[in-house]
């Protein structure tokens, strides 16, 4: 048998392995269908439901305060700013305009709960790159907006603050003060995140050129929130369709070019800046209203159709309420950020070594139960 | 006589073998001196690696904002002792397509050769079981025989995340075992010997080897840091195990006791990449500019162990701080970087001999 012959019988096959629904790098139970050649990514097939509750479904059986609380367990790190989504629909419905008071201290909060998003992320970030260290580093920063909640509305996670037509109650006395301390605290914290990690050289090397999206890639597939935003395409909902009070503050919306896993971990470090450039801007200045406008103990929303986004930390939530003029609404749909970012996963992870797939997931920040619902 | 020498005597080895000798024939006195050794060194070492696990948690959580364990005895001092028990009543889980032969041995591969490496270890000049000619290079060899034993686990396991992680781990170590191969090499340029006593007692006159040395030293001791630090295994280069990737790696499908060796084997195995690196570069034993050399009931033992902990703990800073390497990039920087370093610096080291530049 001559060298060509013997080349020529040993062949080598794709294989496929799951990666997940129990794996580290899943962060919930994603179960990703991996076929590879060798250590080379040639497909990725993300297979849902592991978690999927109809939440939609539940939705039309409930009323319209009880909508705000199934919205909690969809995007459970952006509970706040899911509550928000419902109540906005359910008031524009209604023709309610809530209280100043009521708006400030919406945007207020939504924008603590993306820092803490953000510090969550970041932490996990680290961890699926093998840097175990971040997770305590964000969890420490993230400890103390998790304890403004608490004091604020009694939930640490899933806030319940949010009723249609203003906040169950008003903030507690503390409230202006913690967060004015949490703010002077996080922003020292921010550049030591970037020395322990962002300046790292071997975090450069894993995240520089992996995972690269293009802008064009990214409108075609609905991609929004950060990831839009680190290949270039602005959508920033709070900038394009502002709500509560992001009329009122002046921020950035961070862009960033390249596309790929670094730039996107940059769009949400600078992200945290922006966070607290806005919450600066409001807290000193939250003006006295009615914590709720008048709404009548059964919701009807007239007959019709309406819609309301808003920027969760992940990207675009659009909540669609489709009514017939009954106590329940006839349909919801729920756009979740998570579900459209996951169907590029496929796309730019063609022909990567399986740590690339890791890192460019980390840099997506999936919540699995929004993807699920 | 000085009562610390009372319960620290200096000849271990030579007060053993005399008794023993004294109440036995020959022959069965040196079968007798060589399992009673043995059983000395393992149990000394399981308790090591044991303690370095504890160390190891502790460092993790200085460096993690945390506190560590501290439930079980003073300042934690218990808890691997209860984890070690834990693991050693566990029942040992097994998946039914193994390769039970094979899966069964690849644990013992690993403890073993990471525990017969420390058979020449000089903790001082009396206590070293086995002062042969070769020292270096029986670690070397020795050293890498650990790495069959994942190669093992991961091909019998019959689990496609553990294969990955065992022909990472393939690639790994044949990669840095070069590395380690030469940077130990320009040392012993130096000195001129492989008895490991003979290089440390090099280093009693001129100082240590790493100032002897200056320059090809220094580069000689990063390259040796990194390379053994990827030989161990260890994060930035825990590709084998990393957990974010592959779940376990190549201990996957390994419970009880046989995941425990592979657990202690790792930490043994950073023992011994750190003792080599005194040994060869900070003067083993020898306490620095000679402060102790005139107290003759002084272990130097202790010197040993405080500049092993030393190394110990900057590799345990590696590990807390860094994100992991990707496959490709941890063999670039060998094949790229250190190993073309690693031989200029082995001639840079040899004209600095020929000019007689040492200090």
């Amino acid at each position: 048998m001559t060298d060509q012959q013997a080349q020529n019988k040993i062949k080598t096959e794709e294989y496929f392995i799951n990666m997940g629904p129990q794996h580290p790098a899943a962060h919930g139970v994603l179960r990703l269908i991996l076929t590879i050649d060798g250590e080379i990514i040639k497909n990725v097939e993300p297979d849902l439901g592991y978690i999927h509750r109809s939440i939609e479904k539940m939705c039309e059986r409930d009323s319209y305060q009880q909508i705000v609380h199934l919205t909690d367990r969809m995007d459970y790190l952006s509970s706040h700013i899911n509550n928000e989504a419902v109540c906005l629909t359910v008031e524009k419905g209604l023709e309610i305009e809530v209280s100043d008071r009521v708006k400030v201290i919406r945007t207020i909060i939504d924008e603590l709960t993306r820092i803490a998003s953000h510090c969550l992320w970041w932490g996990v970030m680290g961890m699926d790159l093998g840097a175990l260290t971040t997770y305590f580093y964000a969890f420490r920063d993230r400890e103390m907006i998790n304890d403004i909640f608490e004091e604020t509305c009694g939930a640490r996670l899933t806030m319940n603050y949010n009723v249609p037509g203003g906040l169950m109650f008003d903030i507690h006395p503390n409230f202006v003060k913690r967060t004015k301390d949490f703010i002077a605290h996080f922003k020292t914290k921010i550049p030591e995140y970037n020395l322990l990690l962002t300046d790292n050289v071997i975090f450069h090397k894993r995240t520089k050129g992996v995972g690269i999206l293009t802008r064009e890639d990214a409108i075609s597939f609905g991609v929004s929130g950060p990831v839009a935003r680190g290949s270039g395409f602005s959508s920033d909902v709070r900038k394009h369709h502002p709500y509560s009070a992001y009329d009122r503050v002046d921020f950035k919306e961070i862009l960033f070019t390249e596309g790929d896993t670094f730039a996107r971990y940059q769009v949400r470090m600078m992200e945290l800046w922006e966070s607290v450039s806005i919450i600066e801007q409001l807290i000193d200045n939250i003006p006295e209203g009615e914590t709720k406008a008048a709404t009548k103990a059964v919701i009807k929303l007239p007959k019709g159709e309406f819609y309301q986004r808003v920027e969760t930390a992940r990207g675009e939530l659009g909540v669609y309420i489709n009514s017939t003029g009954n106590k329940n609404p006839y349909r919801v749909k729920f756009r979740s950020p998570g579900f459209s970012n996951l169907s590029i996963l496929n796309h730019i992870s063609k022909d990567v070594l399986i740590a690339d797939l890791v890192a460019t997931m980390a840099s997506f920040d999936f919540v699995i139960p929004d993807i699920d619902r | 006589m000085n009562f610390l020498q009372m319960i620290i005597p200096l000849n271990i080895t030579k007060t053993i073998s005399d008794w023993i000798y004294s109440i036995m024939p020959e022959t069965a006195a040196s079968y007798t001196i060589m399992v009673v050794i043995a059983v000395a060194y393992l149990a000394l070492f399981a308790v090591a690696g044991l303690y370095l696990v504890l160390l190891e948690r502790k460092v993790a959580a200085w460096f993690q904002l945390r506190i560590g364990p501290n439930r079980v005895g003073p300042w934690g001092l218990l808890q691997t002792m209860a984890d070690a028990l834990k693991l050693v009543s566990k029942e040992l889980t097994s998946t039914t397509k193994i390769d039970k032969f094979l899966y069964n041995l690849a644990p013992y591969f690993v403890i073993v050769a990471a525990l017969m490496a420390m058979a020449v270890f000089p903790f001082s000049k009396q206590f070293q079981a086995f002062d042969i000619n070769i020292g270096v290079f029986f670690l070397i060899a020795i050293s890498s025989i650990g790495v069959i034993g994942i190669l093992l686990a991961g091909w019998s396991s019959n689990n496609k995340f553990a294969l990955i992680g065992a022909m990472r781990s393939g690639l790994q170590t044949i990669s840095y075992e070069l590395s380690v191969g030469l940077s130990i090499l320009t040392m012993v340029l130096l000195t001129g010997t492989l008895q490991l006593s003979e290089i440390i007692e090099a280093q009693r006159t001129g100082g240590w080897l790493i100032l002897q040395g200056h320059i090809p030293s220094v580069i000689a001791f990063m390259i040796f840091m990194i390379a053994g630090t990827a030989e161990t295994n260890r994060a930035p280069f825990d590709l084998v195990e990393a957990e974010s990737e592959l779940g376990a790696g190549f201990h996957t499908e390994y419970s009880g006791m046989k995941f425990a060796y592979f657990f202690l084997a790792e930490f043994i195995n950073m023992f011994i990449i750190s003792s080599i690196a005194v040994v060869l570069f900070f003067g083993g034993w020898l306490s620095p500019f000679g402060i102790t050399e005139n107290i003759a009931w002084f272990p130097e033992v202790i010197w040993f162990l405080i500049k092993v902990l030393g190394l110990i703990f900057l590799m345990m800073w590696f590990r807390w701080t860094f994100p992991r390497l990707r496959v490709d990039q941890l063999l670039t920087l060998e094949w790229k970087y250190l190993l073309p370093l690693n031989l200029m610096n082995l001639m840079l080291m040899a004209i600095v001999i020929w000019l007689n530049w040492t200090i």
